[in-house]
C-alpha cells in the first residue's frame, strides 16, 4: 500500500510538467508581438516599447530558455503578476479557492442526502413509479446546459421575483467582510459569519450561494444517484441478503443494516471524485452567477491571454485532481478490503 | 463540475477507473449479441422517445431551406436582423419567437441552428473517435515503451480540466484563425480524445489474447494488418457506441464555449451564440425571458434526445439489468 502510494505521488510532478509544457506549447501559436501584449494594459506610446517589453520578458528567446526561466521562478515560489486578478497569482489562488470551495460544499451536501435517498428508493422500488421518476428527474438535470439552467434560475428568482440576487455578497456585506471587525478566517463567507457571530452576514452570503449551488446540484444529481441504484441493485441481488430475508428479518432492517453499508462503497468513491469535479468545473456556473471564484477567475484569465493564471489555475487544478484521486483509491481500498492495490 | 462540463466518455473513464479492470470483460462480447441489445433499444420506450426527439431534429436540419428561407441565400447562416436596435423584441407575427440583441430573428436561428448542432457535433465526435481510436488502439497493441508513454500522455491531458483546456485553446487560436466555429471544434477535439484512447485500450488488449489472433500470426499476416482487419472490428462496438452518444455532450461545451464568446460569431445560426446575448439582459429576463427559453430549449432538447438513447443503450449493454423484474 506505501508502496503504491509513493509511486503514485511520484507521478505528480511528471504530469505538472507535462501540463505547463502543453500549455507553454499552445502559447506559442501566438508570435512574440502578440504575447507581449499580454503585458501591457494601453497601446504603447512609442514604437520601441513593445520591443522593451519582449527584451524584458525574453519573449523572443527559443522556447525552452523561455520555459527553463519560468520554471525556475516557480520553483522559487513565484507563480507571476495576475493581471486579471490584479494581484500575485499565489495570492489569487488564495483569496478565490475558498469562495469555490464554499460553493461546492454547499452544493454537495444536497447532492450527496438526496442523490443516495432517491437513488436507494429506486433500487427498492425497482421499475417502480419512484424508479422512472428518478430517472426522467436525474437524465433531465444531466442533459440541462448549466447556462441554461442558471439563466432559467436567475430569470424567476432575480428577474421576475426579486428574492435571490447575483453575485457572492451584498454591498454593505461586502463592506463589512472586509472591514478590520470582521476576521477573515477561511475566507468562506458562511463560515467566517458564523464564527464572528454574524448572522445577518450568514443570511446574506446564503442568499447569494442558493441559485449556484442550487444549480450544481441538480446538473450533478443524476451521477449520485445513478451509481447509488445500481450499486443497490447489484447488492440486492446478493445471497446474504436472501439469507437476511430468509431468517425472518422485516425489509427495514435488510435494507438498512445489511444491503446498505455494503452499497455505499462505490457512491463514496464517486463522491469524492464528485466533489473534486466540482471544485475543478465550475467555469461556467460561476461565471453566469457572476460569483468570483477560482472558475470565474479562470474563465476570465483564458479569455484575457493572461497566461501567468492559466498556467497556475491549471497546475494547481492538476494537482489537486491527481492527489483526490489517489485519496479515492486509497480509501476504495479501504472500505472494501476485497480490493487490494497494485 | 466535472461530468457536465466533460464529454461523457472522460467522466467515465475517470470515475470508473477503480473498478474498470472487472468491467472490462463483459464490455467484449461476440458479435451476435449487438442486434439483440438493437432490438432491446427497439422496444424500450425510452429510447423511443429519444430516436424521435433526435429524428425531429434530423427533419429540421433537412427541411431547413423550407421553414426559415435565407434571405440571403449564399449565406444561409447569417441570422437576419431587423433593424439595429439593442432590446430584444417579443414574438409577433412577424418573428414567430421574438428577436434578441440586435433584432437577430430567434426563429431562424434555432432552425438553421439545428444544422450546426449537426455539425458540430458530427466532425467533434468523428475526429475524437478517429484519434483516440487509433491511439488507443496502436498503444494497446504495440504495448511496452509505445503503450507507456500514449498512457502517461493521456494522464496528462485527463489531468487539465477539460472546459478550461479548450477555453485556453480557443483563445490562443482565435488570434490565429478567424472562425470561431473551427477554433471550437479544434480546440474540443484537441482535449476530447484521451477518453476513447482509454475506452478502445481495454478491448484491444482482451480481444488480442483471442485464439483468431493467434491464428492471423501463424499464417503469417503482419501487425498492422491484424490490428486493423482482425483486431479492432471485433474491439470497436464499445468505442462507437459510446462515441456515437457524446454528440449531444458535444454540442453542449461547444455551446458553452459560444456562450462564454468563443465559438462562434455574433449573428451565425449556433444555439450557443444565441444565448449568450442573454447575459447583457440578466436583471430584465422576466421581460426578456424569450431570449432564453427558446433557444435554451432546442439546446436541451436535443442534448435530451441523445442522452435518452445513451441511456437505454447502457441498459442493453449492461447484462446485470437485463430482464430484471423486482428485487
Amino acid at each position: 500500500m506505501t508502496q503504491y502510494i509513493i509511486r503514485r505521488l511520484l507521478i505528480l510532478p511528471i504530469v505538472l510538467i507535462g501540463l505547463s509544457v502543453l500549455i507553454f506549447a499552445m502559447l506559442q501559436a501566438l508570435d512574440p508581438v502578440e504575447r507581449a501584449a499580454l503585458y501591457v494594459t494601453s497601446p504603447p506610446k512609442n514604437p520601441s516599447a513593445l520591443a522593451d517589453i519582449i527584451q524584458k520578458y525574453g519573449l523572443d528567446e527559443p522556447i525552452y530558455l523561455q520555459y527553463v526561466h519560468w520554471l525556475n521562478r516557480v520553483i522559487h515560489g513565484n507563480l507571476g503578476w495576475s493581471k486579471t486578478a490584479q494581484m500575485p497569482v499565489l495570492g489569487a489562488l488564495v483569496n478565490y479557492f475558498p469562495a469555490t470551495l464554499e460553493l461546492a460544499l454547499w452544493s454537495f451536501i444536497p447532492i450527496i442526502v438526496i442523490g443516495v435517498w432517491l437513488g436507494i428508493q429506486a433500487a427498492i422500488h425497482h421499475d417502480g413509479i419512484i424508479d422512472q421518476f428518478a430517472r426522467v428527474f436525474s437524465i433531465i438535470g444531466y442533459s440541462f446546459p448549466t447556462f441554461v439552467f442558471g439563466l432559467l434560475m436567475l430569470m424567476i428568482f432575480y428577474a421576475a421575483l426579486r428574492w435571490l440576487p447575483p453575485g457572492r455578497l451584498s454591498d454593505w456585506a461586502t463592506a463589512i467582510v472586509y472591514s478590520s471587525e470582521f476576521h477573515r478566517y477561511t475566507g468562506m463567507n458562511t463560515l467566517d459569519a458564523l464564527l464572528n457571530n454574524r448572522l445577518d452576514i450568514f443570511g446574506d452570503a446564503l442568499r447569494h450561494l442558493v441559485l449556484p449551488a442550487l444549480t450544481l446540484a441538480y446538473v450533478n444529481w443524476a451521477l449520485i444517484l445513478r451509481v447509488t441504484r445500481s450499486s443497490m441493485l447489484d447488492v440486492i441481488r446478493q445471497d446474504y441478503i436472501t439469507v437476511a430475508r430468509a431468517k425472518g428479518l422485516p425489509e427495514r432492517l435488510v435494507t438498512n443494516r445489511h444491503a446498505r453499508p455494503n452499497a455505499m462503497i462505490p457512491v463514496a468513491t464517486i463522491g469524492g471524485l464528485l466533489l473534486v469535479g466540482l471544485l475543478n468545473g465550475v467555469v461556467i456556473t460561476e461565471t453566469v452567477f457572476n460569483y468570483h471564484g477560482m472558475g470565474w477567475w479562470a474563465a476570465n484569465a483564458a479569455l484575457n491571454f493572461d497566461a501567468v493564471s492559466v498556467l497556475g489555475i491549471t497546475l494547481f487544478d492538476g494537482a489537486l485532481l491527481i492527489l483526490a484521486n489517489l485519496v479515492v483509491d486509497v480509501m476504495y481500498a479501504y472500505l472494501d478490503p476485497r480490493i487490494r492495490l497494485a | 463540475m466535472a461530468a457536465v462540463e466533460k464529454p461523457v466518455s472522460q467522466v467515465n473513464t475517470t470515475l470508473r477507473r477503480p473498478v474498470a479492470r472487472t468491467e472490462a470483460a463483459h464490455l467484449i462480447r461476440p458479435r451476435s449479441r449487438v442486434p439483440e441489445s438493437l432490438r432491446i433499444l427497439l422496444r424500450n420506450p425510452v429510447s423511443i422517445a429519444g430516436m424521435l426527439i433526435v429524428l425531429g431534429f434530423v427533419i429540421v436540419a433537412i427541411l431547413a431551406p423550407v421553414l426559415a428561407p435565407p434571405a440571403i441565400p449564399s449565406e444561409p447562416f447569417q441570422i437576419p436582423r431587423d433593424g439595429y436596435q439593442a432590446e430584444p423584441r417579443p414574438p409577433s407575427a412577424r418573428h414567430l419567437l421574438g428577436t434578441t440583441q440586435g433584432q437577430y430573428d430567434i426563429y431562424y436561428g434555432i432552425v438553421w441552428g439545428t444544422r450546426t448542432a449537426f455539425e458540430i457535433g458530427m466532425i467533434v465526435t468523428g475526429l475524437t473517435v478517429l484519434i483516440g481510436g487509433t491511439l488507443g488502439a496502436v498503444s494497446a497493441y504495440a504495448g511496452g515503451m509505445v503503450d507507456e508513454v500514449v498512457q502517461r500522455i493521456v494522464e496528462i491531458v485527463l489531468a487539465f480540466p477539460f472546459l478550461l483546456a479548450a477555453l485556453v485553446l480557443a483563445t490562443v487560436l482565435a488570434a490565429k484563425i478567424h472562425n470561431g466555429l473551427v477554433t471550437g471544434m479544434i480546440a474540443l477535439t484537441a482535449f476530447g480524445w484521451p477518453g476513447y484512447a482509454r475506452l478502445i485500450r481495454g478491448d484491444v488488449l482482451a480481444v488480442k489474447e483471442r485464439e483468431f489472433v493467434l491464428a492471423a500470426h501463424c499464417i503469417g499476416a503482419r501487425g498492422p494488418r491484424i490490428l486493423f482487419r482482425h483486431i479492432l472490428p471485433n474491439a470497436m462496438y464499445s468505442l462507437l457506441v459510446v462515441g456515437s452518444l457524446d454528440i449531444g455532450t458535444y454540442v453542449l461545451t461547444f455551446a458553452a464555449l459560444s456562450f462564454l464568446g468563443l465559438g462562434a460569431e455574433q449573428g451565425y445560426a449556433d444555439w450557443g451564440q444565441l444565448l449568450s446575448f442573454a447575459r447583457n439582459w440578466i436583471p430584465d429576463l422576466a421581460r426578456f425571458w424569450y431570449i432564453v427559453v427558446f433557444p435554451g430549449a432546442a439546446l436541451l432538447l436535443f442534448v435530451l434526445g441523445w442522452n435518452l438513447i445513451g441511456d437505454a443503450f447502457r441498459d442493453a449493454l449492461d447484462p446485470k439489468m437485463r430482464g430484471i423484474r423486482g428485487a
